[in-house]
């Protein structure tokens, strides 16, 4: 594989880059593989990277109904942070934003993380005190937060209006290595490692059984006919219910429609992520100019990728109260996205009911931010048969036991 | 050069002269232009610079679909970026700024870009700045932020306001062209509720400006006719300014409608959200032109025919004094015809057809304009503006066999329907291969509620080309559309329209076909994002082969026009790259709205002060007037203290704490929570819903309760009190009210739906107010009427009557350790009663407290307050309130929940008090730490501090926490970190540090 350097655009410069290779490989699949993972999102790409990578299990393929990185990797607004509450979730989202430091490196892609900042507006007393909590739990986890004051917040984002009639921004959790990413190039670098190391990417190819016996997977039945493997991971966000169901396990897991919009392309006015919990909206502005906006899931399960649109209404409205020059922009483009979301609103990387066959999902509304350390996790896993440390917390065994991750605690919305 | 004609012009009115400046330059317009077809009248030409090179960009059509044209307008608080000049009415005194560059227009650095375009290919940041790591943040990004973008921030307030319409209807037409007109009329003579939108100025669409022959007149006349039996009809809505902008389920459509954007000065909202119900929708939205791919096609002069077409007509405005029409389909030849007719010159018409012989081809030679078939252009000269074209035969390599001097170009490459309402809903569409378009599948559209399909597209729309089988589609289309039984009743016979005979158009999708990859890498598909044909190809080269992967990786089509002029080229350029048929590529998701709408309109009149409703209790004006600091607690302001001239807010929360231990406090309680249950179940209702039983609670009795949700976690506590024997009023946290009583309709309507239990909701019926400490009885007892005495009321009893000659009803409980009473009247003589209690009190010594003193009271008294002790993951057992917990009763809400192995594990952090070894106040939210590490690194922890205060009563820190075992570890010294590193030594203690013995409660 050709690896990417200005040297190298240079050279296919000069002759028209005609010489670039595949960025991967569209195979055919083949009769059996070691490993199969359903679903070519950001999550199951990066569980097939790290196995690869971690643990030397080259025979893998991936399964992608659509085209990769298509489902949610393909459409969130790409907030990348680490600042949770919980232990178990600041332990695995500060590995993978860690992770995110480097990873345009690690893959020789430019996947355009940017350490911007990421500030989470405090506008309610009782909102103060839980992100002071937020600080203090991230400082005994060894996540890089401070709580700031008003001052401050305007300090970092001008266009912030701090003193609006009805909720004045009282201060802020400031994680100044939180973030953004480019959500396709995240998957497509992952991908073109993937393919670099020999993997499968077998893409427009629906699984539709999960084919067992005697309490082990034997393959999978997709639209591309039967692939047999010697162990299963199931990485399908929204879609997550269905494939256990197909295997035979029920989830307790929900799919709702989360939506997003952009608005059109303006000069650079924001240099940070910011969220805002207590009026429900949160914005960035990407590279390209356009402001990222993102706020609540509907009330309701649904497969349509459709959402109700007084969401957008409501977001846009509390995003207008905290910036007020957008109210003079206009929207561009909205989308919405499956997500699947837990009861306790954390994700589940486990074991199943079947011996050979792993589930990685839950990941709701938060999960662009956890791709690769939750694909280190997965990884890890899936090799070893056990969970590691940073997946232990997140078995399916904790909704029995009632040994919950709530992460609703510190935040209304967990982008 | 562009400039405006000595005549023609149907919607100007050369009578009223229009001044407006662009980058400074006054500019003279008339009324009825639009922004861009003024521009073009002064020569203006190039108007901007594109996204990616910073190329020159002039305007290439003439309505929605433009993607060039695009200024910063307005100034101040009427400033707004990326204004489309196409679809910008002129008015007296607009200001326009063309956009993205830097120093100006002419000379912009920026442009550099394009010197180096080659480096630039599509997708080239991701292959490029991965190294050094810092740089990305530091170097590169801010250089590519800043050289993207389009208009600048606005800076100021928006000082306009918009507001919301709701509309119900039984069909809704969007586009009001012929086939919009046609379909309306269609529909409203069956007598259906009809509204019809359309997004521009005018009526009639194409037709007005081709002006075909309709039912023997005119268009012009048959629009004019048309229009006024529409108007005539009580059961039409007509609105022009009105743009569809999306559909989405059930019949659900979203339009935008601009009161004002043409006329600032009128007063009244800017911009108008429609949230439109309609039984049907009939989408009559027209065709686009789009552009070829040649050489050059991106150069300030190069138009798409019917553009040229439209300027020339509507605004007696010409592009050029000499332009090439280059095409593959007969309707370009219109515009060669109109361009001679307005006496300017033609040189040649390229058409890229080996053949061609249709009315109109002849009608341009007998014009005496050359005819060259088979050709198309191999290269524009020129690099600000038109100056010329190179000729090549269409089947060749791009070899030039001629070069004619011109300063505009017409193009057309054939049409696409403007399909993005159908598609926004889920409706397919299917490749129509002779027209070369994708049209909608009637066969496949939208589905609503009842499984059948709302939305029929109708014209131009759905592939119709041609007028007479627009309006005969339409007319067809409507009848369907309404109910089937109106059918009979269905209206009038369908306009009749010649269409002559056109020579079938021709797919061309490079021009030359076998352009060299020198000339590829010149061809625009997407103007504005800077998307060229070789980009694409690259694209499918490296594997980037699916059409959403493809756009993604070149960002075709992710401009602020969608990729209205883009889409279907880019597609066919990947569709040949990957050796593939367009229909199998398919297409990228059309996505609302249709054009960017503004966020303003999209927010509503819903900001500022109105942003949310504000909840005021009937004391609200008394809390200002009286110096309170307020915070928001869900919608209502509550006072936090009121500070006195002097004070800071701590001194307040001190002197109101002691106040109310040493004399009387007053605590506007209106916020709190009342729901009233009742009905023969309500008792074993109430008893499933808390912890403890409520059934047995006698009338004129109080009880605290707690209440958990499905999964054990506490979710709400309060005093419930049994009004009479089916009816019980339950009171809940502030903020809880709501969110409680939304779960108790969700248990009643989904789980025990044969209970019969009613809730209501009663908490702004009533004013309720606290009157709390030692001297609350004396003061009670002065307003008279209600005996409050021990006896007459004990604790946890409630009692009615008439207090100070006001109906009240006064509950015996308190939340601060103190001798309480809560009074509760009638929210209209909520103020009357306050004012009683100020004026008598004064004597007593009586003050108002905030929810801070509130706080410091329940805390000093060991008391939980949903929200600080508990967060969602604690359940009652956590906090010590397994009192409140009944073991008697078979179930309720969190029970089974409770019993789960973690919950019932014995290693929970348990509620306990802690107090600082030095008194210090621990700060929120701080964490007890035990020793070493965890699998993961972490600091290990063994607790956290829920509540901490300083403590006026006993002059040091308070604090309440949870402690991994705490009770049993009374005594024990733990430690606290602060942010800073250092630590706070705390001791393990009962949680009560006042008044353990509860002496206090009865005065
Ligand atoms: C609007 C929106 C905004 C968001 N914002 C953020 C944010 O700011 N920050 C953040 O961290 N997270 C955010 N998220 C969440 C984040 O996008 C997801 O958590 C994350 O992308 C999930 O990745 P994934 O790989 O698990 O799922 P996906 O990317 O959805 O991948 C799952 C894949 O499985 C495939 N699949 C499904 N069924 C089958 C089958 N039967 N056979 C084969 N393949 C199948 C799907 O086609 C899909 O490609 C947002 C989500 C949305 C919708």
């Amino acid at each position: 594989m050709k690896r990417y350097s200005v040297l190298a655009i240079a050279r296919e410069a000069l002759r028209g880059h005609l010489g670039w290779d595949r960025a991967w490989a569209s195979p055919a699949p083949r009769a059996h593989y070691d490993v199969v993972i359903v679903g070519a999102g950001g999550h199951g790409l990066a569980t097939a990277y790290y196995l690869g990578k971690n643990h030397g299990i080259r025979n893998v393929a991936i399964v992608e109904k659509g085209w990769l990185g298509g489902g949610n990797t393909g459409r969130n607004t790409t907030i990348i942070r680490s600042n949770y509450l919980q232990d178990p979730s600041a332990a695995i989202y500060e590995k993978s934003r860690s992770l995110y430091e480097t990873l345009s490196q690690e893959l020789n892609y430019n996947v355009m993380f940017s350490p911007r900042g990421v500030m989470m507006l405090a506008q309610t007393q009782h909102e103060v005190r839980g992100y002071q909590r937020t600080a203090h739990a991230n400082a005994l986890q060894g996540v890089a937060t401070a709580y700031i004051g008003p001052q401050k917040v305007k300090e970092l984002c001008p266009i912030i209006h701090i003193d609006g009639p009805r909720y004045p921004v009282l201060g802020a959790l400031w994680q100044p290595r939180g973030g953004t990413a480019r959500h396709d190039a995240v998957a497509w670098g992952y991908a073109r490692a993937c393919s670099d190391m020999g993997m499968d990417i077998i893409q427009q190819c629906e699984v539709t059984a999960v084919r067992q016996s005697q309490g082990r997977v034997t393959g999978i039945s997709t639209t591309k006919g039967d692939i047999a493997c010697d162990k299963l991971g199931i990485v399908v966000a929204g879609h997550s219910g269905e494939l256990a169901r197909m295997a035979g396990f029920r989830l307790p897991v929900e799919s709702l429609a989360l939506q997003a919009l952009v608005s059109e392309p303006i000069k650079p006015c924001m240099d940070v992520v910011v969220m805002a919990n207590t009026v429900h909206g949160y914005m960035s502005q990407s590279d390209k100019g356009e402001m990222v906006i993102g706020g609540g899931t509907d009330g309701f399960n649904n497969f349509t990728q459709r959402g109700s649109f007084h969401h957008i209404e409501e977001t846009v409205r509390a995003l207008i109260e905290t910036f007020p020059m957008l109210s003079r922009l206009k929207m561009l483009r909205q989308w919405g996205g499956i997500v699947d979301m837990t009861g306790d609103r954390s994700p589940i990387i486990s074991p199943t009911p079947l011996g050979n066959c792993f589930i990685n999902c839950g990941w709701g509304t938060g999960g662009f931010k956890a791709i690769p350390g939750s694909g280190w996790a997965m990884a890890d896993l899936m090799a070893r048969g056990t969970p590691g440390p940073l997946a232990a917390a997140f078995g399916l065994d904790r909704f029995r036991a009632g040994r919950f991750i709530d992460e609703s605690v510190a935040a209304g919305v967990a982008h | 050069m562009s400039t405006r004609l000595a005549t023609g012009g149907r919607l100007i009115d050369r009578a009223r002269a229009v001044d407006f400046t662009f980058n400074g330059k006054t500019l003279r317009g008339f009324a009825g232009d639009t922004l861009a077809s003024a521009l073009l009248a002064n020569d203006q030409m190039m108007i901007g610079r594109s996204f990616k090179y910073h190329r020159p960009r002039g305007v290439v059509a003439s309505g929605a679909e433009e993607p060039n044209g695009l200024v910063n307008l307005g100034l101040g608080p009427a400033f707004e970026p990326n204004a489309r000049v196409t679809t910008t009415a002129l008015f007296g005194g607009l200001t326009a700024e063309s956009q993205n560059h830097w120093p100006s227009l002419e000379f912009d650095i920026g442009a550099i870009n394009s010197a180096f375009a080659r480096f630039l290919p599509a997708g080239f940041y991701y292959k490029m700045f991965i190294h050094p790591r810092s740089f990305w943040k530091h170097i590169y990004e801010p250089f590519i932020r800043q050289s993207a973008g389009l208009g600048r921030a606005p800076k100021n307030r928006d000082a306009d306001s918009y507001e919301h319409f709701h509309a119900h209807v039984d069909v809704l037409v969007v586009g009001g062209g012929i086939a919009g007109l046609q379909a309306a009329l269609s529909a409203a003579r069956t007598g259906a509720e009809v509204l019809l939108i359309e997004q521009t100025a005018h009526w009639g669409g194409r037709a007005a400006v081709d002006d075909p022959v309709i039912d023997g007149t005119p268009a012009a006349y048959w629009i004019k006719t048309t229009l006024q039996t529409l108007e005539s009809m009580p059961n039409v809505r007509l609105r022009n300014h009105m743009m569809g902008a999306g559909l989405y389920d059930h019949g659900y459509a979203l339009a935008h409608e601009r009161l004002t954007d043409h006329a600032p000065a009128t007063p009244g909202p800017r911009h108008r959200l429609w949230r439109i119900r309609a039984g049907r929708i009939i989408t009559a939205t027209g065709a686009i032109e789009r552009p070829l791919s040649f050489a050059g096609n991106d150069v300030p002069g190069v138009l798409l025919a019917s553009a040229l077409r439209d300027y020339i007509v509507n605004y007696g405005v010409s592009a050029g004094d000499r332009t090439v029409v280059v095409t593959n389909n007969d309707d370009a030849y219109r515009t060669a015809i109109a361009l001679v007719q307005a006496g300017l010159i033609v040189p040649a018409i390229l058409d890229a057809r080996p053949q061609a012989d249709g009315p109109l081809v002849r009608q341009a030679r007998d014009l005496g304009i050359r005819v060259e078939q088979g050709r198309g252009i191999a290269k524009v000269q020129g690099r600000r503006r038109v100056t010329g074209v190179a000729i090549c035969a269409q089947a060749g390599e791009g070899a030039v066999l001629e070069e004619i001097s011109c300063d505009a170009v017409a193009m057309s490459g054939g049409w696409s329907p403007v399909v993005h309402l159908w598609s926004h809903c889920g409706g397919k569409l299917i490749w129509d291969e002779e027209q070369a378009m994708f049209r909608p599948d009637a066969t496949r559209p939208p589905l609503g509620a009842d499984g059948q399909g709302f939305v029929q597209v109708v014209g131009a729309a759905n592939g119709h080309l041609r007028t007479g089988a627009v309006l005969a589609d339409a007319a067809d289309a409507a009848d369907a559309a309404v109910l089937a039984d109106a059918a009979d009743a269905a209206g009038g016979e369908a306009p009749v329209a010649q269409d002559a005979e056109e020579t079938p158009m021709a797919p061309v999708w490079l021009m030359p076909q076998g352009a060299s990859l020198k000339l590829r890498q010149k061809m625009w598909l997407d103007f504005q994002n800077d998307v060229k044909v070789s980009d694409v190809q690259l694209a499918a080269r490296e594997g980037y082969e699916s059409v959403e992967h493809a756009k993604r990786y070149t960002t075709l089509g992710m401009a602020t026009d969608q990729g209205k002029l883009s889409n279907i080229n880019g597609l066919a350029v990947l569709s040949s790259a990957l050796n593939t048929p367009i229909p199998q590529v398919g297409t990228t998701t059309f996505r609302p709205p249709y054009t960017p709408i503004s966020m303003g309109a999209i927010g509503g009149a819903a900001r500022d002060a109105l942003f949310q409703p504000l909840r005021r209790t009937p004391l609200q004006d008394w809390h200002e007037a009286h110096g309170a600091t307020f915070e928001p607690v869900g919608q209502w302001r509550r006072p936090y203290a009121y500070p006195r001239a002097g004070e800071s807010t701590h001194d307040a929360v001190i002197r109101e704490v002691k106040n109310t231990r040493q004399a009387i406090g007053l605590l506007d309680a209106s916020t709190l929570g009342k729901l009233i249950v009742k009905g023969p179940d309500a008792g074993r209702f109430l008893d499933m819903l808390y912890t403890n039983v409520m059934s047995s609670l006698p009338v004129g009795r109080c009880r605290y309760g707690l209440m958990c949700s499905d999964n054990g976690f506490l979710i709400d506590d309060g005093v419930v009190a049994r009004l009479s024997d089916d009816t019980w009023l339950c009171h809940t946290t502030t903020g809880g009210a709501d969110r409680i009583h939304a779960h108790m309709e969700d248990w009643l309507q989904c789980e025990w739906w044969e209970w019969q239990v009613y809730v209501a909701n009663v908490t702004e019926q009533f004013a309720q107010i606290a009157v709390v400490g030692p001297k609350a009885r004396a003061l009670l007892e002065k307003l008279g009427g209600v005996d409050v005495s021990k006896a007459a009321l004990p604790f946890m009893h409630w009692a009615e009557g008439t207090l100070a000659g006001i109906p009240a009803r006064i509950f015996r409980i308190s939340f601060s350790g103190e001798l309480s009473y809560e009074v509760a009247v009638a929210a209209g003589q909520g103020r009357a009663l306050w004012d009683r209690l100020v004026a008598e009190g004064a004597a007593l010594g009586a003050m108002p407290y905030g929810t801070e003193a509130l706080h410091v009271m329940r805390a000093e008294k060991g008391y939980i307050m949903i929200g600080d002790e508990t967060d969602g993951t604690v359940i009652p057992q956590d906090l010590g309130l397994d009192w409140a917990i009944s073991k008697k009763k078979a179930d309720y809400l969190g029970k089974r929940a409770q019993e789960r192995s973690h919950m019932a594990d014995p290693e929970r952090w348990t509620l306990v008090g802690l107090e600082t070894v030095d008194g210090a106040v621990i700060p929120d939210g701080a964490y007890a730490v035990g020793d070493g590490v965890n699998a993961n690194g972490q600091r290990v922890t063994i607790g956290r501090v829920t509540s901490t205060y300083y403590s006026p009563t006993l002059g040091r820190g308070i604090a309440m926490g949870l402690v991994l075992r705490g009770p049993q570890r009374m005594g024990e010294v733990i430690d606290i970190p602060r942010l800073d590193g250092s630590i706070i030594k705390a001791r393990i203690v009962d949680p009560v540090v006042y008044d353990k013995a509860g002496e206090r409660l009865d005065g």
